[in-house]
């Protein structure tokens, strides 16, 4: 056969249309181009323009045309005519949906408006649903962050104002070090590709701290297999190393943290630890010029690291002797905790030696002038070019507040946050916690609450309790179980809720939120609580709604389902008043818009709540004439203003002298502007205002012109968290608010000021010989929690989540890959396949999260991999930690924020027979949507 | 059989970073979804919502873990497709002409008219890059996109095949192979980019990038060195603080 080429056509059309807007394969909010065919979607691909992804795009966001054509979808509101579980229910009307929810609601509302939790899951309308339930009178609503990363947040917060993802970066273009802590692979999936795709391209180096070398952690140049719930000791002893070698920043160090502020040294003292302040209130440091007392801010002083000082009989030592003291302790040195953390001396000698190098030998400087808060001019921005980001492997341990704490103090000693090379924060932050809200939980009948759910406390006095000192929430978030719950605490919801502890509740209503499944701890009991009914036959949690987009396994728990469509049919706003999509250079906020209109009678959950809130006359969402306020979920993302000239989007606002971005009065084409302009807006940050921003004016000028602050708030890191002090005093006895005695130990041991490592409370309550392997699970990059299960492209990729099994527990066990094993934990067992992965901690099995999936849940069918040989860890895991003889019950969590501790568990393993399929299994439930079809030959255009 | 032609203009191809690859399969599912609609029929998928979902994919990762003797396990991914090798068995090996190699730059193709779905090719392909489409009945393998790199309804930045404009950690590279001064001619001179499996004799277009040593850090001494201590006790340490504030 002769060489043939027939005739191509090499420009065929492409689309008719592409249509801007933001993704929502998972929580990176991208821009993307859908590519629309016959009014179909038929291609979606990245939008080169947009600030998060630049025009890349993950298999997740490609794959979304199949989230959006999937047949898990819901199709109209359900009413359950079955058992709760049986996933047996009736289609009706919205109307009849929403007023048998109203007729649920309105009597709690008039008389117990503590009697609905409200708890939304991956919500990215936290603003929106924080208000709602503020104005419905609540004081029990959250999101998702308790069982996620409220360590990593709260940690950022309380020391430097910011912490990782949204909050902040690396400086991708000019570090030449980043180390990576435990981070999922699907999080701030196309940021941080993009990122490592940039240091690579220079050569520079990517140290990966992970029990698990996947992913990012392939890539790394040098990989530190850390035993897990260790990073904290492993961060300390690098700490040790670097003030034992002098190799921190002093000038950073007195000018922007509060290393130089005098601490009360008096142990006899009801202010002993806590900051010595003037009379209006601000901490005192000594001032070098001067030898003197002075207010941290003052112009002109120069903070001493050296100088104590005594006053009113007590002597005053700064923060940075506080600090010496506890690190330079040879309990820190790599040689003492090397074994513990399953690493080298010699490798964390060298990680200690290396960051020093770079941060100091290999310092860089930006040819820009800037001012400081106390009125100092600065010829250039010098860099520290070490960057981290880290997050839930580190988050997710009950030691995991102190160990978040740990590692930004490392970055702080280092001198590399907000400089050039080293983190940055993306607007509105940084934010200290004096410029967030306190915790609000006073609840009356017909009443607003008394403001935000959630917040950050500075002391017992901002506990959420009631007068008799008993929980005020139904998670016990802000009690002294675990004081900074800046996220609630969900994962406890359910358990709190059945057990009528610390009161009942009527009606739990939740969204997006998969707590008959992966998102919770113990699977069964969760299930059981759920379906239990009490002595007169009524369950035990009268009643449950729910909102989601598709046939979950929390479908079935539920008795009336509020169908949301997908994210290609809806508005949403990704607002600067939330979770933005700033970048270091700009404050950046985004939409959504319905680049298709749903075939199927579902309705934005948003929207939805705008009507509920309405007929329930919430003072938010009624006119004064007592109308519904707003239509939908667009009218509110355009018209509600939570301040004059503040609202949901800052872009395109109408200013005195017409269309502006930042303060303005409501715009109704506003919407229209974000879509003309791919659905983002950016507003970028002067480049003087671009490094150094809690300490730099003209960036504190610049966010009160944008509306991000009222007034400048420059501030100093806090390395010492007084707050934290304030709770261990408590619990010495100090002060009115006075914790239980069962907790004052636990207080005064966890609750320290400075960063500390102590053992996963978990190893305190099982026996470590018994059980001696960690079990964690992770995220792949090409799945989503659950959502992805159905996706038939995705699938194909990550049907099947095996026990990653390292070689000597592999061999030691004598499996071959296909093989199972029981796995016990000392909560409950499961029995899986198990697979050999050499790149591993040699005491850490792992497995892909969220893989597993209940029989007949989303329109799989019935020999689904996921549903026969897929499994969760979670029936391992315990709400409670197990009992260890003292007569109370331990929750599993972080004992300073109530994080979920889903990364302490301990297990063991034995070899079994091959099984048909993983062990427990559970009954399948009912699909209200059918199946998927046997085959997909997927064109728009055929 | 089917001739290949004497020489091609240009070699276009890919090079492939395997020392960024995250293993992120974005490639594999853009890839999916731009060749689901576009050329030829779509990339169909069998049992997609059922036990062992099959569908066809025109570009793969794969994993391998690589056990050195003294060092920590290593994970390598490996994206696939196909080569565009210049000498391609899976064009020779057509009994119909179906499978070709375009003259002006060297992508392989499937002309699916002209395909009668026996697949000699795929058996030929020492990579395994072809792949039967069970519902169509026709041949599929990467086309490079080549209903993108030359279209004029797509913005110019944009023609590029869709696995490199999605890659996120930018590890997927493409341009003409005959340029040396091309940037793909200059990324695989300057890391020794490689062909795969050059023993078969098929000269792949397609270049790896080989990953970089991995693990250096405590086990030579190219590096800093470990760091001396200023002072072994707090007291100490308080007096080299005021000496460093002096100094600056």
């Amino acid at each position: 056969m002769p060489h043939h080429q027939p005739d191509l056509d090499l420009s065929p059309p492409v689309s008719d249309e592409v249509r801007k807007t933001t993704c929502y394969m998972c929580a990176c909010r991208c821009g993307i181009n859908v590519h629309m065919k016959g009014g179909k979607v038929a291609y979606i691909e990245g939008n080169r323009d947009h600030p998060v992804n630049k025009g890349v795009l993950c298999a997740k966001g490609s794959a979304g045309i199949m989230q959006h054509n999937s047949p898990a979808r819901l199709r109209a509101p359900l009413r359950r005519t079955g058992p709760r579980g049986s996933g047996e229910f009736e289609e009706i009307s919205w109307d009849e949906a929403l007023d048998l929810a109203t007729n649920w609601l309105a009597p709690l509302r008039a008389t117990a408006p503590e009697k609905l939790a409200f708890f939304t899951g991956r919500d990215q309308s936290q603003s929106f649903t924080s208000y709602w339930a503020q104005n419905f009178g609540t004081p029990n609503y959250a999101a998702h962050g308790g069982f996620c990363s409220v360590n990593m947040a709260a940690a950022g917060i309380y020391t430097m104002g910011g912490a990782f993802w949204e909050f902040g970066t690396p400086d991708w273009d000019h570090t030449k070090l980043f180390m990576l802590f435990g981070v999922a692979e699907d999080h701030d999936s196309n940021p941080i590709k993009m990122g490592i795709a940039k240091l690579k391209a220079r050569g520079a180096r990517i140290i990966g701290v992970n029990p698990i070398r996947s992913g990012y952690n392939a890539v790394a140049d040098d990989w530190v297999g850390i035993t897990p719930g260790t990073d904290g000791l492993f961060i300390l002893s690098l700490i040790h190393e670097l003030v034992k070698a002098g190799r921190i920043d002093v000038d950073y160090l007195s000018r922007y943290t509060n290393a130089p502020v005098l601490v009360n040294g008096d142990p006899k003292s009801p202010e002993h630890g806590l900051f010595l302040r003037d009379v209006d209130g601000k901490p005192q440091v000594i001032d070098r010029n001067t030898g003197k007392p002075a207010a941290f801010d003052t112009p002109g002083i120069r903070p001493d690291l050296h100088a104590t000082h005594r006053a009113a009989g007590v002597t005053h030592r700064p923060v940075m002797h506080l600090m010496a003291e506890r690190y330079l302790d040879p309990k820190y040195a790599p040689e003492a905790v090397a074994d513990r953390c399953g690493l080298t001396v010699d490798k964390i000698k060298a990680i200690a030696s290396e960051l020093a190098r770079v941060a100091f030998d290999e310092a860089i400087t930006l040819d820009r002038e800037w001012t400081d808060f106390r009125g100092e001019k600065h010829q250039s921005m010098t860099g520290r070019p070490v960057s981290f980001h880290a997050m839930r492997g580190i988050s997710a341990h009950s030691n995991g507040f102190q160990t978040c704490r740990a590692l930004h103090v490392l970055q702080i000693l280092l001198g590399s946050v907000e400089v050039p090379g080293g983190m940055r924060f993306k607007p509105p932050y940084p934010k200290p916690v004096s410029a967030h809200p306190k915790p609000h939980s006073r609840s009356a009948p017909d009443t607003p609450l008394d403001g935000p759910h959630l917040g950050y406390v500075t002391g017992p006095d901002d506990l959420c309790l009631k007068e008799d000192g008993s929980p005020a929430r139904i998670d016990k978030a802000f009690t002294w179980e675990n004081p900074l719950s800046a996220h609630g605490l969900m994962h406890m919801v359910v358990s709190n809720a059945h057990a009528g502890d610390p009161y009942r509740i009527d009606t739990l209503f939740m969204y997006m939120a998969n707590m008959a499944w992966n998102s919770s701890m113990n699977i069964g009991g969760v299930t059981k609580m759920l379906t239990d009914t009490n002595e007169n036959g009524d369950y035990v949690i009268p009643r449950i709604i729910y909102s989601d987009a598709y046939s979950s396994e929390m479908v079935a728990y539920a008795d009336l389902i509020l169908p949301d469509t997908t994210y290609l049919e809806r508005f949403d706003c990704i607002s600067l008043l939330d979770r933005p999509i700033s970048e270091p250079n700009a404050a950046a906020d985004a939409i959504r818009w319905p680049v298709v209109q749903p075939d199927r009678d579902v309705r934005s959950f948003q929207s939805v709540m705008c009507e509920l809130g309405a007929r329930l006359k919430l003072p938010g969402f009624v006119t004064e004439d007592g109308g519904q306020k707003y239509a939908d979920y667009a009218d509110y993302i355009t018209n509600h203003q939570r301040k004059p000239g503040i609202g949901p989007l800052a872009g395109w606002r109408m200013g005195e002298q017409g269309v502006t971005h930042g303060r303005g009065a409501p715009n109704a084409a506003q919407l229209g502007n974000y879509i003309a302009n791919g659905s983002f807006c950016a507003q970028h940050i002067p480049e003087d205002a671009q490094y150094y921003k809690p300490w730099n004016m003209a960036y504190q000028d610049w966010a009160v012109k944008i509306g991000i602050f009222d007034r400048p708030q420059p501030y100093i890191f806090d390395l010492y968290a007084e707050p934290l002090r304030r709770f261990q005093l408590a619990a010495d006895g100090h002060g009115e608010r006075q914790p239980p005695d069962n907790l004052r130990e636990r207080i005064k041991a966890t609750l320290d000021p400075l960063p500390i490592w102590y053992p996963p409370l978990e190893d305190g309550h099982v026996d470590g010989e018994e059980y001696p392997i960690h079990a964690l699970t992770q995220r792949p990059m090409a799945m989503y929690h659950s959502w992805g299960g159905q996706n038939a492209w995705l699938r194909q990729i990550h049907g099947r989540n095996p026990l990653y099994l390292p070689t000597g527990l592999f061999q030691k066990h004598g499996f071959i890959d296909g093989d199972w094993a029981r796995v016990t934990s000392a909560h409950g067992e499961i029995t899986v396949p198990v697979a050999h992965m050499a790149a591993l901690n040699p005491h850490t099995v792992w497995t892909w999260n969220a893989i597993g999936k209940r029989k007949d849940t989303w329109a799989l069918k019935g020999g689904a991999p996921e549903a026969r040989e897929g499994f969760l860890l979670n029936h391992l895991i315990h709400e409670l930690l197990p009992p260890r003889g003292d007569g109370l019950r331990w929750a599993n969590s972080d004992p300073v924020t109530g994080q979920a501790a889903w990364f302490d568990l301990r297990v063991k393993i034995e070899k079994v027979r091959a099984a048909d399929e993983a062990h427990p299994v559970m009954p399948p439930i009912t699909s209200p949507v059918g199946q998927g079809p046997d085959e997909l030959t997927w064109k728009v255009e055929k | 059989m089917t001739s290949l032609p004497t020489s091609t203009q240009r070699k276009l191809g890919l090079v492939i970073d395997l020392d960024t690859c995250v293993g992120c399969h974005a490639c594999v599912i853009s890839c999916k979804g731009w060749n689901t609609e576009n050329y030829g029929a779509p990339l169909s998928d069998q049992r997609p919502y059922g036990a062992d979902p099959s569908g066809t994919f025109l570009n793969r990762v794969h994993s391998y873990e690589v056990q050195p003797e003294s060092a920590p396990a290593q994970l390598v991914h490996f994206p696939k497709s196909c080569l565009h090798c210049e000498d391609a068995p899976c064009v020779t090996v057509c009994p119909t002409g179906a499978s070709y190699k375009r003259v002006e730059d060297g992508i392989v193709l499937v002309n699916e008219a002209d395909c009668i779905g026996c697949g000699l090719c795929a058996w030929a392909c020492p990579y395994g890059a072809r792949e039967m489409d069970a519902a169509e009945g026709v041949m599929k393998k990467c086309t490079l996109c080549v209903d993108r790199i030359y279209n004029e309804n797509l913005p110019e930045e944009d023609r590029v095949p869709a696995c490199v404009r999605t890659c996120p950690a930018g590890a997927r590279h493409f341009g003409d192979f005959a340029d040396p001064d091309s940037h793909v001619g200059q990324l695989t001179a300057a890391r020794g980019g490689f062909d795969l499996m050059p023993e078969q004799g098929t000269k792949p277009v397609n270049k790896y990038l080989p990953p970089r040593p991995r693990d250096t850090l405590g086990q030579t001494n190219g590096l800093a060195p470990f760091l001396d201590p200023v002072a072994q006790e707090s007291k100490g340490f308080v007096a080299w603080l005021d000496r460093a504030l002096a100094a600056l």
